[in-house]
């Protein structure tokens, strides 16, 4: 199948201290979405409002071709979540919870369970209580995977899992996107992850989306220029430039919209162009940021 | 399946461009000879742990290139052309004779002191293999 699996249009929530203001989103069937936003921009109730637990105020919203919040209830039977506040039964042990989950989703599949107990060296004996972080992220990973939902939407699954475990996590949500009719929506402040397996990557500040493309036009178009001023030269007029920085002879550019004919134009214009360096997504995002924070505070 | 196609964080360059590397590699040394069939895009991507538009992006580049062929609905093999190697070896060579033009002027050599650099690297490489 393709189309969108999460289809956002105009999708306002406004709380006393926070607005989701106006969001448009757009999810392909099959792709991994990196949603990426600084601590209370608004990446966890954009996904709280996509699984119908918070109700939006205005917009449509649709998932899986289901209209949410109204059809949440046969939308989740093909969706997975994994968040942090989520709550495993501390007493019970993590089998108890797979025969419990089992019992609610038909399309459980044993065999696959017992993979990634095996892959994610958990033991199903175990109590939750007696679980660390990691294994507990990892228990309701598997929980989430073995069901083989259409959709998986995670929340922040990589914070604070050691880098052995993160790569295993990593390793499953790609294998996962081995079958093209799945899709994954997963936030993150880390870039280094959202960056490594993201097709598509959406930024959030202050309750907006501030950009949301495609992975490559985002680590292609933006681009570092260090340049170096000849005596008497002004620094030529580049689009998309969100950063100025440097020196006043050795000016450092940021831009977002880069084309290679730029640097020919900077030499011709007495700014000889020392490097022009790719950006991390980090990097990108921080600009981002900072850019569109500066145009709303003038 | 294992690619041996290895991508790492800490390499300053874009993900796609380290996948073009290695393939290219690959193919100009033999190991992948003309015909051979790649892993699909998904599968490639998912052994990497990498997304799937990146590999997308360097199978397309690769495919602009005449290293690669792609059919619809059929996956990608190596170009059936049997002096690929040596062709990618050749693209090679003159990659880094372009970048060697450059420093000389750089360094304001002229053509001829640049040619007789080159022929004493030559000839410092045929001693170290007689």
């Amino acid at each position: 199948m393709n189309g969108l699996s999460v289809h956002f249009e105009g999708v306002s929530k406004i709380y006393p201290h926070f607005t989701l203001d106006n969001l448009a989103l757009e999810l392909p069937t099959g792709t991994i979405m990196g949603l990426i936003g600084a601590n209370g921009a608004g990446k966890s109730t954009t996904i709280r409002i996509l699984m119908g637990l918070v109700h939006q105020d205005q917009g449509r919203v649709r998932v899986l071709g289901r209209e949410m919040p109204r059809e949440q209830a046969p939308a989740k039977l093909d969706i997975g979540y994994v968040s942090e506040d989520m709550r495993l039964y501390g007493s019970a042990t993590l089998a108890w919870h797979m025969k419990f989950i089992r019992s609610i989703y038909p399309q459980w599949n044993q065999p696959y369970a017992e993979t990634l107990l095996r892959r994610f060296d958990l033991k199903p004996q175990q109590r939750i209580k007696g679980l660390s972080h990691g294994q507990r992220v990892k228990a309701a990973l598997l929980l989430a995977l073995a069901r083989r939902p259409r959709l998986l939407v995670l929340d922040e699954p990589t914070t604070g899992l050691d880098p052995v475990a993160r790569q295993e996590v990593l390793a499953e949500l790609m294998a996962v996107l081995a079958d093209e009719d799945r899709t994954i929506l997963f936030s993150s402040h880390n870039t280094l992850d959202v960056e490594q397996i993201s097709d598509q990557i959406t930024f959030i500040d202050r309750g907006r989306i501030i950009a949301s493309d495609n992975k490559e036009m985002f680590l292609d178009r933006w681009r570092r220029l260090r340049l170096a001023l000849l005596p008497g030269a002004v620094l030529p007029r580049l689009p998309g430039v969100v950063e100025v920085g440097g020196s006043g002879r050795l000016p450092i550019l940021v831009t977002d919209r880069f084309d290679p004919a730029m640097v020919a134009v900077c030499n011709d214009a007495g700014a000889t162009v020392q490097a022009v360096d790719p950006m991390t997504l980090e990097e990108i995002f921080v600009a981002n940021v900072h850019s569109r924070r500066e145009k709303q505070t003038v | 399946m294992h690619s041996g196609i290895v991508i790492s964080q800490a390499d300053g360059r874009p993900m796609y461009l380290q996948i073009i590397e290695q393939i290219r590699q690959r193919i100009a040394v033999g190991d992948w000879p003309p015909g051979k069939e790649l892993p699909s895009i998904r599968e490639l991507a998912v052994m990497l742990r990498v997304s799937v538009i990146t590999v997308k992006r360097a199978y397309l580049e690769l495919e602009r290139d005449g290293i690669i062929l792609t059919q619809q609905g059929k996956g990608s093999i190596v170009a059936p052309d049997p002096g690929l190697g040596a062709k990618l070896y050749d693209q090679e060579l003159s990659r880094h004779i372009g970048r060697v033009a450059e420093l000389g002027e750089l360094l304001g050599l002229t053509p001829r002191e640049l040619a007789s650099r080159v022929r004493e690297a030559a000839d410092r490489m045929t001693k170290e293999y007689s």
